[in-house]
């Protein structure tokens, strides 16, 4: 869905009427959400609009009290992380989740190792491993990594979060969420990470970006969904709008429904 | 880089293939290790190099066959308690309780042996057995009543001690001089099966980097510099060599040495080439990346703590089979120490996710090496605890620098 004319026909993952209540705190309240293969959407909102819950009722960390999630088509409830990953839908939180002292390839195997023989004492298939990590990282572009068995502590911020996108979508997963992933890097490093980006939409996955850099979001995302207290407010293509008009959704000043 | 990989592949991109000469590959391999906080055995053989120098000064029977014979057995139980602390401080967790461990299985193999007239093969199986279960016991506390390692095995060395002293009840020692038992720690190989030994270790050490390398090759990845291979090869068959000749000077290769290099070398191969392995290493390394990669970080924790006890019951028979003999004082003394000094000298980090089993063996000749030069020279008790407990300490602080120079360079 990259500009709105070529677009996939169905969302790969549609919420709707999503409600989620803590306590006292109303989460989520009615809130729907859309994204077609191959679309960057970014998830903006100031802090406690929801982005983080709504990310993990997608991730199946959080229940929702209320709604349906839609799954390629079908109604599916996702109750954890291990089964939202069986559908296909892998995240990448903000702290990475990479063991330093790990080399990439085995990072990017983490739990899921290629090995001969018996389960756990098979004897490893690092060789295979490695070769496979080298591929996916070519096929997606990485071009700053080009030694997968140097460790984790030794590559740059960009670098690792490139090591953790690229883990979670060489698994067959068709959308992708990514918790701020330029939020710590610097000008050289986010351009690394959003061509990392644009070239999983080009391979056809659909892209969840939280971001609060409203730069970041302009220049990757096909369309802007903002939160504000837990409400949808606007859905903006990004195209038709500008950031004055997202910031201005953002901090209520602009009082639209999508 | 690869948990316990001592190969020095200096690059593997597939399209990163130039030639890297000797000099340079190992100065970059040197670089990468001392960037990862993993400098290697280097330091610590130098380091050895230097106590030995001093002992032999000292005395010059420090260096004499006979005596670096003795010196092979007294490592054989400390070093085979190291290989367990190793795991367990992989995991980022501590085990203080062996040295209890050790002693309380020494007992149950003593009491079944001498007062129940058990066979010896079925009370060393029931005396691992209790090791085993002990460890477990502790894992499981550990890993799924979230009670710090620390204080848990701090129990049990105290508790384990207690099991140990009632077992022994009035009997306070019980000789155990069943033949099968003693012979570990008493006998030796004939020279002819040291060299054979020797020489399988290192054609095995050899073929598998060759056939792995040729591998890689294949596969179109870079592989290892092959006179580097060559070079490492060479080195180890000089030391397996060397220590076998000097042995054979003296009665030959002890037993108990053979029981610990096989320990040390299918422990290491546990460590750095199984799943199980990786595990450890990516546990001790960050939990939460583990547990979210769908590890079973609990399990992990048991079965590692499982085998500390194992190891540490493994240590309790060499223990027993040394002295002829399960008394109240067996696994006391420095024998705590100098299981953790082996493992912290060795290069295995008090912080988790970093080290190897075979720096345990390397640590377990340096701290075994001053225990026995100032016994040699003859210090008394009081000396001899200062100076190790020292060592623990530069051990620990050197550990704790290189940690805190890879949190300052932002990683």
């Amino acid at each position: 869905m990259n500009d709105g004319s070529g677009l996939a026909a169905a969302p790969v993952l549609a919420l709707s009427g999503i409600s989620k209540r803590f306590g006292a705190v109303q989460a989520l309240t009615d809130v729907d959400f859309e994204v077609f293969p191959g679309e960057v959407v970014a998830l903006t909102g100031d802090n406690g609009a929801g982005k983080s819950t709504l990310i993990k009722v997608i991730a199946g960390t959080h229940a929702p009290d209320a709604g349906t999630i839609r799954f390629d088509g079908a109604e599916v409830s996702i109750n954890s992380p291990r089964q939202a990953a069986a559908l296909g839908i892998e995240t990448v939180y903000q702290d990475l989740a990479l063991c330093d002292n790990l080399d990439v390839a085995a990072n990017m195997f983490l739990g899921r190792e290629t090995v001969k023989g018996p389960a756990l004492l098979g004897r490893l298939s690092d060789l295979d491993m490695e070769r496979r990590a080298l591929e996916v990282l070519k096929r997606l572009n990485v071009t700053t990594i080009r030694n997968v068995r140097s460790p984790v502590a030794m590559l740059s911020g960009g670098q690792r979060q490139s090591v953790a996108i690229s883990r979670a979508v060489m698994w067959n997963s068709k959308v992708v969420l990514l918790d701020e992933p330029t939020a710590a890097l610097g000008v050289a490093q986010t351009h690394e990470v959003l061509e990392l980006i644009k070239e999983l939409r080009a391979q056809g996955l659909g892209v969840v970006l939280i971001s609060h850099n409203l730069h970041d979001v302009f220049e990757v995302a096909d369309r802007i969904a903002v939160l504000r207290l837990g409400r949808n407010v606007a859905t903006f293509r990004r195209d038709e709008t500008t950031p004055e008009e997202v910031v201005a959704a953002i901090t209520g000043v602009l009082e639209t429904t999508k | 880089m690869k948990p316990g990989a001592d190969k020095s592949t200096t690059s593997s991109g597939a399209d990163d293939a130039r030639p890297v000469g000797l000099l340079g590959g190992l100065i970059r391999d040197l670089r990468q290790r001392i960037g990862s906080g993993d400098i290697g055995v280097l330091p610590v053989v130098l380091g050895l190099a230097v106590i030995w120098i001093y002992f032999q000064a000292q005395d010059s029977h420090f260096l004499t066959p006979r005596n670096l014979s003795n010196l092979a057995l007294q490592i054989s139980v400390s070093g085979t308690i190291a290989i367990g602390v190793v795991l367990v401080l992989l995991l980022g967790e501590i085990d203080l309780s062996f040295g209890s461990v050790a002693g309380a299985t020494a007992a149950v193999l003593g009491v079944l042996m001498v007062q129940y007239d058990w066979p010896w093969w079925a009370a060393i199986l029931a005396m691992l057995l209790v090791g085993t279960l002990i460890g477990t016991m502790q894992g499981v506390w550990i890993a799924i009543l979230g009670v710090p390692s620390f204080v848990v095995t701090l129990a049990g060395l105290l508790i384990w001690l207690g099991v140990q002293l009632h077992v022994l009840g009035d009997a306070g020692t019980l000789n155990v001089f069943d033949r099968h038992i003693t012979s570990i720690a008493s006998t030796f190989l004939p020279a002819v099966w040291g060299w054979v030994l020797a020489g399988v270790a290192v054609c095995g050490y050899v073929g598998s980097h060759l056939v792995e390398d040729s591998q890689r090759r294949r596969a179109g990845m870079s592989g290892q510099s092959r006179p580097l291979l060559f070079m490492q090869a060479a080195l180890i068959a000089v030391m397996l060599f060397g220590t076998v000749a000097v042995l054979n000077r003296a009665y030959g290769v002890p037993t108990a040495g053979v029981v610990l290099f096989v320990l040390v070398a299918f422990f290491n191969w546990v460590a750095s080439r199984t799943r199980f392995g990786r595990h450890i290493y990516a546990v001790g390394g960050q939990v939460e990346a583990a547990r979210r990669a769908g590890i079973a970080v609990a399990r992990i924790r048991i079965y590692v703590f499982a085998l500390s006890g194992l190891l540490a019951a493994a240590g309790g028979l060499i223990l027993t089979s040394r002295l002829q003999a399960a008394s109240t004082q067996s696994g006391g003394g420095t024998l705590l120490l100098e299981a953790i000094a082996a493992a912290v000298i060795g290069g295995t980090s008090l912080f988790g996710g970093r080290g190897s089993v075979w720096g345990a063996l390397v640590g377990a000749l340096v701290i075994g090496s001053v225990s026995n030069g100032l016994d040699l020279v003859g210090q008394p008790a009081d000396v001899k605890y200062m100076v190790e407990g020292a060592i623990l300490l530069l051990a620990v602080t050197v550990d704790a620098y290189s940690r805190r120079r890879l949190a300052v360079s932002g990683r």
